[in-house]
């Protein structure tokens, strides 16, 4: 690629623009973590009155912080195993196999990505409560009821970008292994899998932070013992005042672990999507 | 699980010939048919009871006058046709201009929202296409506001865009001198350009990741003869690069236009049960009317006519742009 004095121009404007955007809130997030809750009352300052960690120490008592994130975890990471586990099944024949209804199913998985949450969420809420009655099975309060649910949300876009990887993946791979006399389940496991183990983990990140951040349903379908982290935050604001230091100190707690996990598989993640992308 | 191992016998030619390569003969009696269909059956049952029933369910609620009154015993709500969509559809009604208002703010949000995204990420995408000092470093950072959850994206903002002592307006007001009051900004007119900042800082790296990928996937050689042809960067990026990214542009747009004409989530963090009326999308109305104003069968028909918008939009999206026989199944 020859650079031409205009690129240059060009490359340096648009990316000191999105560093100073990028850059800037993520900047009064860390700082605001570590400054006095007087200092945070009033006017923004740049810089802390006082450093101080006590934000970092105060949060864990001001809400049950502790027991919101263990539901959280609990609930994210069981869904996104089972997310996977589906969509690793589902996507397979969709790749690789030719069957009656194929196309029906392919499209009616990819077209309930574009339901509004908003159009589902009281039926289902009403489900479940139905379901509660008639079965016994606690699905509104309880762990169940949310990883059901955020393990559907992920599924459509995880089938869709594991079956463009599947794809990418010579059919000829397979072939060999199942001549020398494995199965196709055998080739999926032994052959498939390893080699689409990038695309994999990449839609399991998917996955996860999709559950991570999801809060229309966790307001709905959560009480105050299966309360996950979108929901649970709201209590450093009570009626007068946010402690806004202890917010944002619990904040940055529980987004530094997603965005290093993030930053560790964003590779592959660029290559899973675009291999959904492309194909 | 329900699947099983398929049986292949030892008369299966050594060509390798899989199930899949042969064509137009009855598949239903072979060996092993039943592996594909046990095999997206987990799926096929999750999406079924989550997202198929529930929206049936959804539209059949849309027909009945639900409130909070009749919700304990939902199955004997009053059927009452198309009354909810009467009202709240009615141009004329105030429930109905209110919808159409959303409507129309939804769509501009939309396109301004997917538009800024896509031309940051474009721009992102081709200036870090190239290989210069801290690329690897400006990569992570510029992902960094997807990775966030999005309720830490939203609180942070609301922090940023408080009118008393917000940074925003320290920045403004204090800084650099540009205005002499602090504007409101979480209520009134400027909370659209709040929630369209917000949602572009949240949305626009998923735009650069994908474009980005797919830039990488055009060989270098095809920018080289351009070049050697005297072909201006300009007119490299218009006749090469966008010709060449265009399957993953066009899903990319898809993809992004659906997220954001249903967004929910940034909306109701930044500004609660009640948007302001400047920025109320059409996801929060609905929730506005179900949630607040108790009145479940007209937020349902409201729903409804949401997706029949999203069908229709996305069909014909679908049908202008993409070729026939083409798409990921």
């Amino acid at each position: 690629m020859i650079e031409t004095k205009g690129f240059r121009w060009f490359r340096r404007v648009v990316l000191t623009f999105l560093t100073v955007f990028t850059v800037l809130p993520l900047y009064v997030l860390v700082v605001t973590s570590v400054k006095p809750l007087e200092n945070v009352r009033g006017t923004f300052t740049w810089f802390p009155d006082r450093l101080t960690f006590q934000p970092f120490v105060d949060m864990w008592t001001t809400i049950p912080l502790a027991s919101y994130l263990v539901n959280s975890l609990i609930v994210t990471t069981t869904a996104t195993v089972l997310s996977l586990l589906v969509a690793v099944l589902a996507a397979y024949p969709l790749s690789r196999l030719r069957f009656r209804g194929k196309r029906l199913f392919s499209m009616t998985v990819l077209s309930t990505q574009m339901f509004p949450g908003i159009l589902f969420l009281l039926p289902l809420f009403l489900i479940f409560v139905r379901v509660e009655d008639l079965l016994g099975i606690e699905l509104t309060g309880s762990y169940l009821g949310l990883i059901i649910t955020y393990l559907t949300f992920a599924l459509p876009f995880s089938i869709w970008m594991l079956a463009g990887y599947f794809s990418a993946i010579p059919e000829g791979l397979e072939e060999a292994a199942m001549i020398d006399g494995t199965t196709r389940v055998g080739a999926l496991v032994r052959v498939i899998l390893p080699v689409a183990r990038p695309g994999i983990i990449a839609v399991g990140v998917f996955a996860f932070i999709t559950a991570w951040g999801e809060v229309l349903f966790a307001s709905v379908l959560t009480d105050t013992e299966t309360r996950t982290l979108s929901i649970g935050l709201k209590l450093y604001t009570s009626q007068t005042d946010t402690l806004w230091n202890q917010l944002l100190a619990a904040s940055l707690t529980i987004s530094l672990p997603v965005v290093i996990a993030f930053m560790l598989i964003q590779r592959y993640l660029v290559s899973g999507l675009s291999a959904g992308a492309v194909k | 699980m329900s699947f099983t191992e398929e049986p292949r016998s030892g008369a299966v030619p050594e060509s390798g010939s899989a199930p899949e390569s042969g064509s137009g003969r009855k598949r239903s009696r072979r060996p092993g048919w039943f592996l594909p269909y046990g095999m997206i059956l987990p799926a096929a049952v999750l999406e079924l009871s989550i997202h198929i029933i529930p929206m049936l369910l959804g539209i059949y609620i849309s027909f009945t006058s639900l409130t909070q009154l009749t919700i304990r015993r939902w199955t004997t709500a009053p059927f009452v046709w198309f009354d909810n969509f009467v009202r709240g559809l009615d141009p004329g009604s105030a429930l109905g201009n209110a919808l159409f208002e959303s409507l129309i703010r939804t769509i501009v949000y939309t396109v301004l929202v997917v538009g800024l995204s896509w031309a940051l990420g474009m721009a992102a995408a081709v200036a870090l296409n190239t290989k210069f000092r801290g690329r690897g470093v400006l990569r992570t950072l510029f992902l960094v506001p997807y990775a966030l959850p999005v309720y830490v994206a939203a609180i942070l903002w609301a922090f940023m865009f408080n009118q008393r002592d917000g940074m925003v307006n320290r920045v403004l007001v204090q800084d650099l001198g540009l205005l002499d009051e602090r504007p409101f900004w979480l209520i009134g007119e400027n909370a659209f350009w709040v929630l369209v900042i917000v949602s572009v800082w949240r949305l626009w790296p998923f735009a650069f990741l994908m474009l980005l990928a797919a830039l990488q996937s055009i060989p270098a050689d095809v920018y080289e003869a351009a070049a050697i042809d005297g072909a201006s960067t300009w007119k490299r990026f218009t006749n090469i690069t966008l010709p060449m990214i265009r399957p993953a542009n066009l899903v990319v747009l898809l993809v992004m236009g659906l997220w954001t004409f249903n967004e929910f989530n940034i909306p109701y963090l930044l500004f609660g049960d009640t948007s302001p009326e400047s920025a109320r999308l059409i996801s929060p109305l609905i929730y506005e009317h179900s949630f607040v104003n108790w009145n479940f069968g007209l937020g349902a028909a409201m729903s409804v006519m949401l997706l029949v918008v999203l069908i229709v939009a996305s069909a014909m999206y679908v049908r202008m742009v993409l070729p026939k026989g083409s798409g990921n199944d």
